[in-house]
């Protein structure tokens, strides 16, 4: 087996995924995927091209119709402007892109920059393209937002380019334009790229999602990745993509066409029917998810937990800092104990120690449920140490 | 533009059990905002009644529900509505609505069965003054009603229990 790989460990999330799945009755808050149904009138769309028989192959970078319905909804909901012909590329899923992004820009021994706690794929994806993947701690105090201050220390002359993901699984944070503003220069006076994954765009509370790639003079160096899984609840679909300067697009869909040769064709005309007529969809899966948001921070800090109000994605990220249990040893005790799966914030990097990942995908039934059982777990803790 | 209002109905509309502080909380409202401002709906009208959704089907009870397009005559001064009002206050009238197109009024009866409704429409409704026509549909089966499937498939949550 390849040396690389072999030292590769599995994901964290994985690791507790093993234990969890042994035990019965569990209410999970452990899950990144929605919770509904992809909008029928999507599934509908599927159906009617797999009875027409639309199962070939598509062009490498996908349909054009697709490419010309995400250069439009770009457009219009992030004031980004692409070419369908040479500044999109069609994917399966936003995770290809992570890898081929990463792949078409690293050399051996690049340095690329990760604010952590984030996703578990992209330090592995880094490694695999050759990367050195240089961790930013993001801080609680900060709202897990990434300041100029973090970011400094870190760059060096081998700073190739910058792995941003807001909203941010598993945090729940998001940047908002200021933030940009005060750390885009670093990035534009350096020529460091960035990759922004913007798999969570839609599913921002309160404000509009906006990208880095919208600033001045950005859009030039970033690659934005979107895709479908969030927004649309079309995980199992694999379906996403990748907007950005031409040569680095061309690049990816050099990779693209060797590996996959294209994106699931019947997801493709199912995306085009989603940007086409599933905005209302994604509106009312937002707005219940924004009242589960509620219900979760206002549950957490009703039992005197520290819990940042997260503005993006379907994550609570509270601190367990006070239990004075590390993140595994809460977690698998409130796992074990309680029968709930809450995910260790170490799962996404070492600053996610001492925080739980929660997600709220999930019914308001088992939300509450979840939250009456880790009530009583707080309790049984406070408890010990009282004696 | 939706308000508050709107976003307070629009819950409310998917489940009327939900207590003023469930809808508060998950609005990020204050319950006493929410308590006055339902109350002030069901003053205005705007809430007219809370409703239970029924599947009839799966009890003893027996029901027949018929959907009636009626072609009336128009009152001077009065427009439709009068001859509405005549038709609606009839307990067995579930719905009426004004239409456009080929016929007037959609009203929908419930009875306890076809003999109940056939002499609604005969002894009732066809002989009003101003009725022309009526034609009569009887349901044979509720799929979908206010919105909700009434046998909906139950399916389990088969995600994996954590995931990235």
């Amino acid at each position: 087996m390849a040396d690389a790989i072999k030292n590769m460990p599995f994901s964290g999330i994985r690791k507790f995924f093993d234990v969890a799945k042994q035990i019965e009755d569990v209410v999970s808050l452990g899950i990144g995927e929605p919770d509904f149904d992809t909008p029928w009138n999507i599934r509908e769309e599927a159906i009617y091209q797999l009875e027409r028989g639309n199962t070939i192959y598509t062009s490498n970078a996908g349909l054009m119709e697709l490419r010309e319905a995400i250069s439009v909804y770009m457009r219009n909901n992030f004031s980004l402007y692409y070419r369908p012909a040479d500044q999109i590329l069609v994917t399966a899923g936003a995770s290809e892109d992570i890898d081929i992004s990463l792949r078409a820009i690293v050399n051996p021994g690049d340095e690329v920059l990760l604010p952590e706690p984030c996703f578990v794929a992209y330090k592995p994806c880094i490694l695999m393209a050759g990367g050195v993947p240089v961790v930013i701690e993001t801080k609680a105090e900060n709202d897990f937002r990434l300041t100029p201050g973090d970011i400094l220390p870190r760059v060096t002359n081998k700073t190739k380019a910058i792995l941003l993901s807001y909203p941010t699984n598993p945090t729940g944070a998001v940047m908002e334009k200021t933030d940009y503003e005060r750390i885009a220069n670093i990035f534009l006076e350096r020529d460091i790229l960035v990759i922004s994954d913007e798999i969570y765009a839609e599913l921002t509370y309160g404000s509009k999602h906006i990208s880095i790639a919208a600033l001045p003079g950005m859009a030039e160096q970033t690659i934005v990745i979107g895709g479908f899984s969030k927004a649309f609840s079309m995980t199992g679909w694999r379906l996403g993509y990748s907007c950005g300067p031409a040569e680095i697009i061309n690049a990816m869909l050099k990779i693209h066409q060797y590996i996959l040769m294209c994106a699931p064709t019947v997801s493709q005309y199912a995306g085009v029917e989603a940007l086409a007529g599933g905005m209302a969809g994604v509106r009312r899966m937002r707005e219940e998810y924004n009242a589960r948001r509620r219900v979760m921070v206002n549950g957490f800090r009703a039992m005197g937990m520290d819990c940042f109000e997260p503005r993006g994605a379907f994550y609570v990220f509270p601190s367990i800092k006070k239990t004075g249990l590390s993140s595994e040893e809460f977690c698998t005790r409130l796992l074990f104990e309680e029968k709930v799966a809450v995910v260790p914030g170490n799962a996404f990097g070492a600053s996610g120690e001492g925080f739980v990942r929660c997600s709220y995908a999930a019914s308001m039934e088992n939300l509450r449920e979840a939250l009456r059982r880790i009530k009583s777990f707080l309790r049984k803790l406070a408890n010990e140490h009282g004696q | 533009m939706s308000g508050a209002r709107e976003d307070i109905l629009a819950l409310l509309e998917s489940n009327s059990r939900l207590l003023p502080e469930d809808l508060a909380e998950r609005l990020g409202l204050s319950a006493e905002f929410v308590s006055g401002e339902l109350g002030r709906m069901c003053d205005e009208q705007v809430i007219c009644g809370y409703n239970t959704l029924i599947n009839w089907e799966k009890t003893n009870k027996e029901l027949v529900t018929a959907l009636i397009e009626v072609r009336v005559t128009p009152q001077r001064g009065l427009g439709f509505d009068k001859i509405a009002e005549r038709i609606y206050l009839f307990d067995e009238v579930k719905a009426v609505y004004l239409m456009s197109g080929g016929f007037d009024l959609t009203v929908i009866i419930e009875g306890g069965n076809i003999k109940d409704v056939a002499y609604f429409i005969s002894d009732k409704l066809a002989p009003m003054e101003s009725v022309q026509s009526t034609a009569t549909h009887f349901v044979l089966k509720k799929y979908k009603d206010h919105g909700i499937v009434l046998e909906k498939q139950r399916k389990d949550d088969e995600r994996m229990i954590v995931s990235p």
